[in-house]
């Protein structure tokens, strides 16, 4: 008949973790995978304006990104208090964003360039006058899809 | 002395080591999805063609905004909570006003003839106003939209809008065309 085996009397046996290094490096290679550094530097200071109407951007591909806001502590000396824009990773004026629009669109691909969104991250307690140049050099180098980055209203 | 036992690494840190990267990764990894008011902009016109016959008075929804962030629409003051009600008032008209825009009958697919507002926002701001209450006005009118949307489609579809079909959408969107201009800015009262 059959025996049944006592059991051993010296209490839980630990688990073995003997995995745990490898699922651990799995959730590891996912994060470096998906993490992207910021590619920019700011180097003006920004607080994203509220809004509660939002769409998301969706492909970053497609996005080519204009930040406007006063420079940071460091580059107050040089640039001033004004708000300014800065294009990539430098400063701009409001005249170098037509040929930085035509760059960016010719390293897109052909069938993409219609897509082409632009957007303008800009601090909430810039002046309208900047932006309003800033879309009228848009519309000259014919980057008529905007969006207005903006961040969701907390309360309503 | 001489002969040893080739011993191996001792690999119980290893998960100590992984885990102390992999929580470095998880803190900055920011899965940041950038949103905002997505806006069209008119294409530039060269010149105005002088043969433009100008828009009626009564399908105009004028909105200034001046350097202090104050508003004025239809030459009343307002406050920016009142704007979304006053643009759903003016695009609907419903009681036919004389003072609201027209309708011109349209067809639409799915819908039929469907008498649609002429009416055309003009925006106007100062080259002083806050960028943040600028935003706020184009987000009511926004909201303005969105819901007059929304409630057509809850009528006829009895979805929301954002699940709607592509097709229906773009009847709706006929139906509630966004017409928002904006005229070129005026530096007044700096």
């Amino acid at each position: 008949m059959a025996k049944f085996r006592k059991k051993k009397g010296d209490g839980q046996t630990a688990i073995n973790t003997a995995s745990l290094p490898d699922i651990v490096f799995m959730l590891l290679f996912f994060f470096m995978v998906s993490t992207t550094m910021k590619e920019v530097t700011m180097k003006v200071s920004i607080q994203a304006p509220e809004a509660t109407e939002l769409a998301k951007l969706e492909k970053k591909s497609l996005v080519t990104y204009i930040y406007v806001g006063v420079p940071t502590r460091q580059y107050q000396g040089m640039f001033g208090t004004e708000p300014r824009v800065q294009l990539n990773d430098a400063f701009a004026t409001v005249e170098d964003i037509q040929s930085y629009i035509a760059q960016e669109r010719d390293a897109m691909k052909e069938n993409d360039r219609p897509k082409m969104t632009t957007s303008i991250k800009a601090d909430f307690d810039c002046p309208m006058g900047i932006i309003t140049d800033i879309k009228q050099a848009l519309r000259k180098a014919q980057a008529l899809k905007i969006n207005y980055s903006a961040r969701q209203k907390s309360e309503y | 002395m001489g002969k040893r036992d080739v011993q191996e690494v001792n690999a119980g840190s290893m998960a100590d080591i992984a885990f102390l990267l992999l929580i470095f990764f998880l803190v900055t990894t920011t899965m940041d999805t950038d949103t905002g008011l997505a806006r069209r902009l008119p294409p530039p016109v060269e010149q105005v063609d002088p043969d433009t016959p100008p828009v009626k008075e009564r399908n105009v929804f004028s909105v200034l905004l001046n350097s202090k962030n104050q508003l004025l629409v239809e030459g009343k003051p307002m406050r920016v909570e009142e704007l979304k009600d006053a643009t759903k008032e003016f695009i609907l008209n419903e009681n036919n006003a004389d003072n609201l825009p027209e309708f011109k009958e349209t067809e639409v697919p799915l819908f039929g003839f469907i008498p649609v507002s002429k009416g055309i926002i003009s925006l106007q701001n100062d080259n002083g106003t806050q960028y943040q209450q600028y935003l706020m006005v184009q987000n009511e009118l926004q909201r303005a939209y969105n819901e007059l949307r929304n409630e057509l489609s809850r009528r006829k579809f009895r979805k929301d809008y954002e699940e709607l079909e592509d097709e229906e959408k773009k009847a709706i969107r006929t139906i509630y065309p966004q017409r928002i201009s904006e005229a070129e800015p005026k530096n007044i009262g700096k």
